[in-house]
Order: C-alpha cells, then sequence, then structure tokens
C-alpha cells in the first residue's frame, strides 16, 4: 500500500446501530496474545454467532474494504486490537456519523482514515451500501469527501495532515523534538524540584 | 481572565506544537500493564529504539491474573505467557514491575493514586480507557492505544489535540445509600455516552468538593464512560492529605514545595469554560443499569423505559438493549433476579468501597443461588480490608473473597460470567460480551448495591437494608 492516504476505493461493509464497542469489535478472550496475529478471525466474534446475517458472516461483503457505521463507533476500551483486528480482516477505511476518540486515533496510528459524515448522508449511504454492495466508495481524504453512486458527500476527517503526508507513526515526528524532550521535564517541579 | 488546571497543565506540558496542529505533549508519568503493552515493546525492538526516561514508566498485572490462586505458573497457558513477556519487557528495557510477590500489584488506575505515584498537575497515561481515573488527584491523565504505548516508551511524549472543557458542577448533600457511583452513572445517563466526545470534564460542585479521594477516583474513573477521555477535580487539600506519607509522593520539606506548586495548578476564579452543566446532587438516586451501555440506566425505583417513549434517535438502541437483556418496559427494575454479585474493579474495589458493602453483608447471608465475589482493587486495599476484618464479614455472608486483579469487570481471565446469567456489578461497562459470556448481562450499580442485591437475590434499594 502506498505510505500516503489520498484517497481510498473499495467496496463497502455497512453495519448499522450506534454506540458499536470495541468489546463487540473484538472480545476480550481473544486479546490474550502477545501480538496481533489472527485477530481477523475474531472481529465481532460474538454478534456474528448470535446474528447469522451480520454483514461480517455475509457472503456478499467478503472483500470489502470501507465500514459504514453509524454514530460513536469504537467506543469503550482503548484496544488497539479493534482497529487491528478491522484491518486484518481487510478494513482500509472508515465512514459514519462519528466515532469514540481513543478508536479514531488508534484508527490513525495504523493508517486508516475515519470520515465523518452529517446524519442526512451517513443514513443514506448505510442504505445504499446495503443495496449495492458491488459498487465502490471513494474516500477522498484530501478533498474531505465521500463519494457513492455518483453522490459526493462532504466529509470530515481527524488527522488529515497526517494521513496526507504519511507521518501517522507518531513515533518518528515526536522523536524530531531531541533535546527539548528533556528541557520541559527539567522544567517540571516533580522532576526537577522534589 | 483566570486559566483552568487545563490550560496550565497543558502549558507545562507542552514540548512544540506539530506540524500536524497538534501538540507535543510531554508525558509526567506512564503505566503498563500486560495486555496492550507487549506489542509496544516489539515495535521499539524493531525500531531499534529506547525507552526515553524509564524512570517515569511503571508496570503492574492486572488483567489476566487469576484471582482464586495467583501462584505461578498459572493454570492458562496464554496469561503466564503474557506475564513472562511483561516481566521480560520490564527487565529488558529497565521498568520498574509491581510484581504479585511486591506486595503493591494491584489493579493499576488503583494502584498509581495508592503509591502516590499519580500527583496533581501532572500527564499521565496508559494503555487503558479508565487512565481517566488519575484525574481525580487533579492530573490530565488519558487512555492511549498501544501505537500511542510506543510514542510514550520511546519519547516520553504524545501527539495530541486539546481538548475542549466542560464544567460538571453538583449541588447538594447525597442522601444515605447514594453514592458516588450514582452520582457518575447520573450524569452519564444526562450528558449521554458520546456527550463528552472532545472533552475533558472538570467536576466541580459542593458535592464533589465533599467526597473523598476514593470516591472522587469512582468519578473521574466513569468520564471515559460519557465519550470524554479525561475528566480531573481540582486539587485541594483533600488531595493533599491523601497523598502525605505514600511511598512515592514527596516526603518532609519537599512535600510543603509539591502542595504549593499542585495548589498553583489549580483551575482559578473565573475561568471560562467551553461549557457547564449544573447537577442537583440531592435528587440522585442509587443508579442501576437497564441496557448495553452505561447511560442506559434509572433510578432503583423506576421502571424499565419504552422504546416507544424514547427519542427518535435512541429507539433502535433501547429495542436492541431491551431484547439482549429480556427485559420488559414497563416493570420495575428492583426485583429483577441476579445470578452472580460482582464487588471489585477500577471503579469501585478502594477501601471504603469495600467498607460500603461490608456494612450491607454484615450478619446477613448470601441469597441461595447467587455466585458472590468481592476482589480487592490491589494488595494493599487487600491487606488494609482484612486489617479491619472485612473479609470475614464478607465470608462469613457467603461472599468469596479473592486476591487483586481486574477480575470479572471483563473477561480475560479466570472470573467469567455463564450463558446469559444476570450480574449486579460494581464495575463500569455492562456492553455486550463484557463479562465474558457472550450472552451474559450486567447491571451496573455502587458496591453497597451489589451487596443489597446479593443478599435478596435481586435488585434491592440498598436504602432499604441500611435502615
Amino acid at each position: 500500500m502506498s505510505p500516503f492516504r489520498r484517497r481510498i476505493v473499495g467496496r463497502g461493509i455497512p453495519l448499522p446501530g450506534n454506540d458499536i464497542d470495541t468489546d463487540r469489535i473484538i472480545p476480550a478472550r481473544f486479546l490474550k496474545s502477545v501480538t496481533f496475529e489472527g485477530l481477523e478471525q475474531h472481529v465481532f466474534a460474538d454478534d456474528r454467532l448470535q446474528a447469522p446475517d451480520h454483514p461480517f458472516n455475509e457472503d456478499r461483503y467478503q472483500g470489502a474494504s470501507i465500514l459504514v457505521v453509524g454514530q460513536n463507533f469504537g467506543c469503550g476500551s482503548s484496544r488497539e486490537h479493534a482497529p487491528e483486528a478491522l484491518r486484518r480482516w481487510g478494513i482500509r477505511g472508515i465512514v459514519g456519523e462519528s466515532f469514540a476518540e481513543i478508536f479514531l486515533g488508534n484508527c490513525t496510528a495504523l493508517g486508516i482514515p475515519c470520515m465523518s459524515m452529517d446524519v442526512e448522508d451517513s443514513d443514506w449511504l448505510m442504505e445504499a451500501v446495503t443495496e449495492n454492495p458491488e459498487k465502490q466508495i471513494v474516500l477522498d481524504v484530501e478533498k474531505e469527501e465521500v463519494i457513492f453512486d455518483e453522490r459526493a458527500m462532504p466529509a470530515t476527517i481527524a488527522h488529515r495532515e497526517q494521513l496526507l503526508t504519511g507521518t501517522w507513526n507518531a513515533t518518528r515526528v515526536l522523536l524530531e523534538a531531541g533535546d527539548a524532550i528533556e528541557r520541559v521535564a527539567r522544567g517540571l517541579p516533580y522532576l526537577s524540584e522534589y | 481572565m483566570g486559566e483552568t488546571l487545563l490550560d496550565k497543565v497543558w502549558r507545562a506540558h507542552t514540548v512544540k506544537m506539530l506540524p500536524s496542529g497538534q501538540t507535543q505533549l510531554f508525558i509526567g508519568l506512564h503505566l503498563v500493564h500486560e495486555v496492550t503493552s507487549p506489542q509496544a515493546f516489539q515495535m521499539l525492538r524493531e525500531a531499534g529504539l529506547k525507552v526515553r526516561l524509564p524512570e517515569r514508566t511503571f508496570a503492574t498485572i492486572d488483567h489476566i491474573v487469576p484471582t482464586a490462586s495467583q501462584m505461578r505458573p498459572f493454570g492458562d497457558r496464554l496469561a503466564e505467557e503474557m506475564t513472562v513477556h511483561l516481566i521480560r519487557n520490564c527487565q529488558e528495557f529497565d521498568i520498574r514491575l509491581f510484581d504479585l510477590n511486591s506486595g503493591r500489584q494491584g489493579i493499576v488506575h488503583v494502584i498509581g493514586p495508592e503509591l502516590g505515584l499519580t500527583q496533581p498537575g501532572m500527564t499521565i497515561a496508559c494503555g487503558d480507557s479508565h487512565t481517566s481515573t488519575h484525574g481525580a488527584l487533579g492530573a490530565l491523565a488519558f487512555g492511549i492505544g498501544t501505537s500511542q504505548v510506543r510514542d510514550v516508551l520511546a519519547t516520553q511524549c504524545l501527539a495530541m489535540a486539546k481538548p475542549k472543557l466542560r464544567q460538571i458542577r453538583v449541588e447538594g448533600r447525597l442522601a444515605r445509600g447514594v453514592y458516588a457511583k450514582d452520582v457518575i452513572l447520573s450524569i452519564i445517563q444526562r450528558l449521554g455516552v458520546k456527550g463528552g466526545v472532545g472533552y475533558a470534564y472538570e467536576y466541580a460542585g459542593s458535592t464533589i468538593e465533599a467526597m473523598s479521594m476514593e470516591e472522587r477516583l469512582t468519578i473521574c474513573n466513569m468520564s471515559i464512560e460519557g465519550g470524554a477521555r479525561a475528566g480531573y477535580i481540582n486539587p485541594d487539600a483533600t488531595t493533599f492529605a491523601y497523598l502525605k506519607g505514600r511511598p512515592f509522593a514527596p516526603q518532609g520539606e519537599a512535600f510543603n514545595r509539591a502542595v504549593a506548586w499542585w495548589r498553583s495548578m489549580a483551575t482559578e476564579p473565573g475561568a471560562t469554560f467551553d461549557d457547564i452543566v449544573t447537577m442537583d446532587g440531592r435528587s440522585v438516586q442509587p443508579v442501576v443499569t437497564w441496557g448495553i451501555n452505561p447511560g442506559q440506566s434509572l433510578g432503583v425505583g423506576d421502571r424499565i423505559p419504552n422504546p416507544a417513549e424514547a427519542p427518535e434517535t435512541d429507539r433502535a438502541a433501547w429495542t436492541e438493549a431491551l431484547t439482549f437483556m429480556d427485559f420488559r418496559p414497563g416493570r420495575p427494575i428492583a426485583g429483577t433476579r441476579i445470578n452472580v454479585a460482582f464487588i471489585g474493579s477500577c471503579t469501585n474495589a478502594r477501601l471504603s468501597d469495600l467498607r460500603a458493602a461490608a456494612e450491607v453483608a454484615r450478619g446477613r447471608k448470601v441469597a441461595g443461588g447467587v455466585r458472590a465475589l468481592v476482589v480487592p482493587g490491589s494488595q494493599a486495599v487487600a491487606a488494609a480490608a482484612e486489617a479491619e476484618g472485612l473479609h470475614m464479614i464478607f465470608r462469613e455472608a457467603g461472599f468469596e473473597w479473592r486476591k487483586a486483579g481486574c477480575s470479572l469487570c471483563l473477561g480475560m481471565n479466570e472470573d467469567k460470567l455463564k450463558g446469559r446469567e444476570i450480574c449486579a456489578s460494581s464495575s463500569n461497562r455492562n456492553f455486550k460480551g463484557r463479562q465474558g459470556s457472550p450472552t451474559g448481562r450486567t447491571l451496573l450499580m455502587s458496591p453497597a448495591m451489589v451487596a443489597a442485591a446479593a443478599i435478596t437475590g435481586e435488585v434491592s434499594d440498598v436504602r432499604e437494608l441500611l435502615r
């Protein structure tokens, strides 16, 4: 994959519902590992077992790479295992009404753009993708819009700069500060005075 | 114009502005546990990086430890493997670990304050969403993902956008039988599980000011359940008295100098907020959740709501929640039979929580057919509780007295719900499957309310048992 995230194109998989938490994306028992390997097999494991018609079970959505969600997607636990499980399943971008903050940051850290749209466009997209799973969604990070079935919708994207410039690995960026880090440390009473 | 604690802490820790518009923020204290760190240590190794300030990182083991017996090697091979990795990583990178044999092990958000590591005016990060807990001492504390754990290990910094600030003022005296847990559940019920996204919460007002440090920790712990990544309470005399004499707090003359700085970091009169919400503490009732997120709650005297009466945007969610819980709209929540009672977690497993539960359990018996667990938040909490005989009160009542860990709050150790069991729980999340059974059901409430449910076998108003 390109080292930049300007435009993501792929088929969609719709996941209706608000406040879908990271325990549902990847139940805690699958976090018992010292790596992220194999998480894709367990994405939405419990939901899929209880709902045979769960989108992640359906043939017509296999091979999709853009996840369509509702409000506050990814709330709850900070486990990066959640976006890792989605990424390893094949998800390259997420679009919906809104995202929980820690989840969104974790997605950016993996180079997965999360784009937010207003409720009207978001609801329309959820329905349109469900009806036309074979059509492609375009997430245009650069132009801040989402295109489906010739309809272009404005979208906002957090951390756009990092995705466009390929700097979502923050460690490299933060290291550039060099000694300035220790200078700040020395200025803090709790590290220098007591 | 006065400044807020958020403004001052943010400025003191700013290394620089990044091209992305985020701030490079120095992190004064980094806490690590076994679940979200092994991949981060591996990433460091692969990049050939060291831990920047190993003396500012502390580790413990909490999520996966068994609570019945903690003899190593653990019976669960995966739990043992994660433990071995944590120990090895801490040795390799020169990080202090509070291991099972240290006497200081416990849930990471219990031991940070307890050891005096958590202090006012600090920035704190940990790969766990309940890191907001530490804000109770007037710190700015964030939950982070594993890539950010790597960032902090390698640079002692995070790239972050400064949040907006909402002050939540709670005024008045709480009624008997009403606890900090009921206050925070009421706040989340009112503002919603996503109401705090993009915000930090400053909790203030006479109800909050009157709270002990342990009650404040419960309040800040659940900020994230309201969508706010951080929540804090301004440091005051209660905070300073709590910290005095703790192992990692400044000692002697240094303590007085520290207090002067801590005091100077508090929000000043006249400071402005992006939003202010006011609540009446006197009217807070004992709260129970009825659904599958912590915002779906009601007073113990209330009836389970009808989705037909929900705001349109919540209707589908209410229906989904009631279907999962198998609850009928219109029925009182009180009287709901329970199978399991759990007193524990980073929200409510401190000494005062155990005392409140013991007050209810004393001289009574757990109802037949109910499995009841008390899991202290740390080895120090366990020792203090045992010193005053709380473990005997619980045991005589029929509760199991366990060893410190995250236990039944999340299904990562041997403590799990089975099948469709209903659990009265002092933890923080009632998400589907959270307590280890995909179809298990969780009712969040205060520790005293959990004890009441354990005794009666059903959701009960603790105030009736306290009479």
